[in-house]
């Protein structure tokens, strides 16, 4: 039963979900869901510059994605449009730009449906490494900048004033969610991957009381949707990557309803 | 003077364009050690933005702006935290800095919130998140001190004893502060040096100095420059036990 692409797929499923738990706490601390969907969008450019120009997809979704970011962090400052007119700009503009160099490579094809929702039973040994490595160093990086991230996102101008830097490590979290997305657009697929980030976090937001705790339970959370979702998926032959996304659902509610009798008791 | 007191603050000659309208223009002042300077004036005469640009909030301004130390407490006027964060009391003190358990403790004893110390910051009244602000800002033990109108919120017997702790922590810490008031009353009676703005210094001074300006008159009235005459007679009798009045030479 349990078979090697099996094997594979519960590992980058477990990378993946010990990532997006403390990043997607801060997605949804700094109120970033849609921006995670507009980057998520751009990586369809992002893959098909890879097929265009012959290069690692990952790598490719990584620089395209931080490129639209740092855009965004530019824009915010110069333009008086609002965040999200301009995250549902860059999201449409970025797929339509993707949409439209795919018709031009005619020649080429590739699985859409793996790209939209990701097909984590065909890992591969080298895409277990990105997620590992990668994962390993995107966590890395969060443990360093946690602090003044942290201040950062609770307030600006405190943090500001204290001098914590926040524009500095705002640009730094960007770039990490790029590459979030960058290593596991093949997983979880581009329309599933902002799912992915919030659902744990956001699960964890209704049974926490402060920060540790919230990330802890969203990397829980998050493993055991990984978990739920790819047995599911072997025994009732679903699509994984939206079996993934259905348990976090499911778990969510469970959070809901438990939540619900913890403040019937405090009254 | 004491000439060996360390400049913490010096802004010169600043000013901020918004919309192509001066908020602030030719702003200069100076905090020191151990000293607390207070920025006074009307409604939108420029005090919060001021306080902004000597903590490089607003980055884009005129002038110099110059800060010799990191170690910086600052209480805004107003503080929206996002309450999708779940963050206790204890977890917002140590936000930039890394207070010891008893610097924490102290402080919010200080400012008589140590009960609240694990209750969730967006359960807080008004006032009482005021409190944590402030014992914030001294847990971190800092050199500078920024408060906004800290007291806003804050009932009136609390008010004296923060007020009175704010003076306090400026000569135990040793630190400079830089207030906001409209207290006209602590002010005048707790402070060294005194601006008073209108989008520009319309006047600055000890408070005695200030007090005697006309343009402080002008901009407060009247009434505001008895309450200097006020503290003024204070100092100028004791009582002995028995009540009775000794004036001094």
């Amino acid at each position: 039963m349990l078979d090697d692409f099996f094997i594979r797929a519960l590992l980058a499923g477990i990378g993946i979900a010990l990532v997006t738990g403390p990043i997607g706490c801060f997605i949804i601390w700094r109120r970033l869901s849609f921006f995670g969907d507009t980057l998520s969008h751009s990586a369809l450019l992002g893959v098909t510059m890879a097929v265009f120009f012959n290069i690692n997809i990952s790598l490719s979704v990584f620089v395209i994605s931080s490129l639209i970011a740092i855009m965004l962090l530019r824009l915010q400052k110069t333009t008086k449009l609002p965040g999200d007119a301009l995250l549902g700009l860059l999201a449409h503009s970025s797929l339509a730009v993707g949409l439209v160099v795919i018709g031009f490579l005619s020649s080429i094809r590739f699985d859409v449906m793996g790209l939209l929702f990701g097909d984590i039973l065909a890992v591969n040994q080298n895409d277990l490494l990105l997620i590992w490595i990668g994962g390993a160093l995107i966590l890395l990086v969060l443990k360093l900048i946690w602090k003044p991230l942290f201040a950062a996102t609770v307030n600006y101008e405190l943090a500001e004033a204290e001098g914590m830097k926040p524009d500095k490590y705002n640009t730094i979290f960007t770039i990490l969610l790029a590459a979030i997305i960058a290593i596991s657009i093949k997983i979880v697929g581009l329309l599933l991957i902002t799912g992915m980030l919030i659902m744990p976090a956001a699960m964890a937001r209704n049974i926490s009381n402060n920060p540790i705790q919230m990330v802890k339970l969203s990397i829980f959370g998050g493993l055991l949707s990984v978990l739920i979702g790819l047995f599911s998926s072997l025994k009732f032959n679903s699509a994984s990557g939206p079996s993934i996304i259905t348990a976090a659902l499911l778990l969510f509610c469970l959070t809901l309803i438990k939540f619900k009798k913890v403040s019937e008791l405090k009254k | 003077m004491n000439k060996e007191k360390k400049v913490l603050l010096k802004i010169e000659d600043v000013g901020l364009l918004k919309n192509d309208k001066w908020l602030v223009k030719g702003v200069s002042l100076e905090v020191k050690q151990g000293e607390i300077v207070t920025l006074i004036g009307p409604n939108g005469s420029g005090k919060s933005t001021t306080a902004k640009i000597a903590l490089g909030i607003y980055k884009e301004v005129e002038g110099k702006v110059k800060k010799f130390t990191n170690k910086i407490g600052y209480v805004p006027q107003k503080i929206s935290v996002d309450w999708t964060l779940p963050i206790r009391v204890i977890d917002f003190m140590s936000l930039t800095d890394e207070p010891t358990n008893e610097q924490i403790n102290i402080a919010l004893s200080l400012t008589g919130v140590e009960h609240l110390r694990d209750k969730s910051l967006g359960n807080l009244s008004g006032g009482e998140f005021q409190r944590v602000l402030i014992a914030r800002a001294i847990a971190k033990q800092p050199e500078l001190l920024v408060l906004d109108e800290p007291v806003q919120g804050v009932d009136f017997k609390g008010e004296v004893v923060l007020y009175e702790l704010i003076k306090k922590i400026s000569e135990e810490l040793n630190c400079g502060i830089l207030l906001i008031s409209h207290d006209l009353h602590v002010v005048m009676s707790a402070t060294d040096f005194v601006v008073c703005l209108n989008g520009h210094v319309c006047c600055s001074g000890t408070p005695q100095v200030v007090a005697k300006n006309n343009k402080y008159q002008e901009l407060f009235g009247d009434r505001a420059s008895s309450i200097l005459s006020l503290y003024e007679h204070k100092h100028d009798h004791t009582h002995s036990q028995d009540g009775t009045i000794k004036r001094k030479q």
